[in-house]
């Protein structure tokens, strides 16, 4: 397989804040990959270095075996930048025909309004279109390019359900032609119904990377919470199914890998825990645990 | 890949934004008619009145249609248009090709409307000098159309308007666009800003060459110096605004 991506102890500070901190990647071409973390996990920032958009502050990239930089004039990749708006004054079919006028083999502009569903409001002044609409004229916008590495962040976040799901099937389509996708969202489940593989990121660093259903087990902890007030928390973390535990004023916090063996542990070994909830860790939380545990 | 296709439309959603174009070409019309309108028989420097702030005028408003394509840069950037070009194929050059033209149409649309007025009040020049003048008009505003694509790159659109206003009011009043200046400390200042020599574009009606070593001087060395740091500008600016 050839190299789509590769980076190498990439590094990126913005003043005060290490927003990517050594993170080393290898996408191969034809590959569709998620990159899965929460707001501030530096996802974006990745893609900025990936899109030439941001320079390094060290470590090293290449896409397609060259500088990002070298790529973009090339053609070779098209992207849906996160939270971007469009321009005014252009029908959106005129806005992809622009576009598509950048590249040097782009799709029809038909093709690409077809694809995306946007062929009933291709005569439309872009200033009058929906956020659903919006957001597909964008993805519009990346397609038409007709790209080998497809790079989107947070596609789906301004479209509705039934946006959303035309959204994934064109992305399929475009993934079976052979296309590197690459997509940052913070949704577990489109990263684990989508993506042949998903990168963990948290806290500018890579904290796993490997097949989806790996990293649902990963992350798809559950917490207990009782109120103990004087409970010894390192005997807590050692009953059977925990994976930690800790402090929060009266309370106790129990991460657990196993929460149907921890509960009954824990009531065994503690009659006197009271106001217990059990709750599936979000995505947040779960990153956290795996951060702090790195 | 089509060279001249973004230039096509990038003039097309210039045009089609009527607001935009009633108001910069409008604004110098009503100030021509309601300044040189009671000032028709009057004489200035040696030349009719009317003809002096007609391209006084012309000044102003030309000014304005170059610099407002910094006020589109600023919206663009502010939707995150500008990132979304820059992940294209599309070359500095082309960028700035598609800008600098379609402010040169916005401003050749705005001198003819002003020879317009100025004909109506009775302006009445050889065909060679109005070519003439047009042509030092349209090299004079050379170092303008950096400054567009300049401060576009610079400032937000909440702070273009206020800063496109008053430039182009401070830059109009040392050319001498809104009254002819008189010899002095102001004037002697005015000689090494290239606004004062759009304003003198109009002294080719009385003969001669408005525009000596140290017009083509000033001009190069703005142009120079602006198209630099345009340049820079556009280079560094591919971050989240």
């Amino acid at each position: 397989m050839a190299s789509a991506i590769a980076a190498s102890q990439l590094h990126k500070r913005y003043g005060e804040i290490h927003a990517v901190r050594g993170i080393d990647l290898a996408i191969d071409t034809g590959e569709t990959v998620a990159l899965l973390g929460p707001n501030g996990a530096g996802k974006s920032t990745t893609i900025d270095m990936i899109l030439g958009l941001a320079d390094p502050d060290g470590g090293t990239i290449s896409v397609f075996d060259g500088a990002p930089t070298a790529a973009i004039d090339a053609g070779y990749v098209g992207a849906m930048l996160q939270s971007g708006a469009l321009i005014r004054d252009l029908s959106v079919r005129e806005l992809v025909a622009m576009v598509a006028s950048l590249y040097p083999e782009p799709l029809a502009v038909d093709d690409a309004l077809d694809l995306t569903g946007l062929s009933e409001v291709a005569e439309q002044r872009t200033q009058k279109l929906s956020g659903g609409q919006s957001q597909r004229v964008r993805f519009a916008v990346a397609l038409v390019s007709n790209p080998r590495l497809l790079i989107l962040d947070e596609p789906t976040v301004a479209m509705d359900v039934e946006g959303r799901r035309s959204f994934w099937s064109t992305m399929r389509e475009l993934a079976a032609r052979g296309k590197t996708i690459l997509f940052a969202t913070h949704y577990l489940e489109e990263a684990d119904a989508y993506a042949d593989r998903v990168i963990l990121m948290a806290h500018g660093s890579l904290v796993a990377d490997g097949p989806p259903t790996e990293i649902r087990a990963m992350v798809g902890t559950r917490t207990i919470r009782a109120t103990l007030p004087d409970a010894d928390l390192d005997r807590l973390a050692a009953l059977p199914g925990v994976s930690g535990a800790e402090r929060r004023g009266e309370a106790v916090v129990l991460s657990c890998a196993d929460s149907d063996a921890a509960i009954r542990a824990l009531l065994a070994a503690e009659p006197e825990a009271r106001d217990i909830e059990i709750a599936a860790a979000g995505l947040e939380q779960a990153f956290l645990q795996l951060t702090s545990a790195a | 890949m089509n060279a001249l296709a973004y230039t096509r439309y990038e003039l097309l959603r210039t045009f089609r934004n009527r607001r935009f174009l009633l108001l910069s070409l409008g604004f110098p019309v009503v100030l021509y008619f309601s300044v040189a309108g009671s000032n028709r028989h009057a004489h200035v420097e040696g030349l009719s009145f009317p003809l002096y702030y007609m391209i006084g005028m012309a000044s102003f408003g030309t000014m304005g249609a170059m610099m407002s394509s910094g006020a589109r840069i600023s919206a663009e950037r502010a939707v995150g248009w500008n990132r979304q070009l820059r992940i294209s194929p599309l070359s500095t050059r082309a960028y700035f090709r598609a800008k600098v033209l379609t402010a040169y149409l916005t401003a050749l649309l705005s001198l003819v409307v002003l020879y317009l007025c100025g004909s109506s009040l009775g302006v009445n020049l050889a065909g060679e000098d109005w070519l003439k003048m047009t042509a030092l008009m349209l090299v004079g505003l050379i170092p303008f159309a950096a400054l567009g694509i300049l401060i576009g790159h610079l400032l937000t659109p909440d702070s273009i308007g206020p800063a496109m206003g008053g430039g182009i009011s401070l830059l109009a009043l040392l050319g001498g666009a809104w009254f002819p200046l008189h010899a002095g400390t102001l004037r002697d200042i005015a000689e090494y800003i290239p606004s004062y020599w759009l304003v003198q574009a109009s002294h080719v009606a009385v003969g001669g060459h408005p525009w000596g070593t140290q017009a083509w001087a000033v001009l190069v060395a703005w142009t120079l110096v602006l198209s630099w740091l345009a340049r820079r500008a556009y280079r560094n600016d591919t971050g989240r605004v």
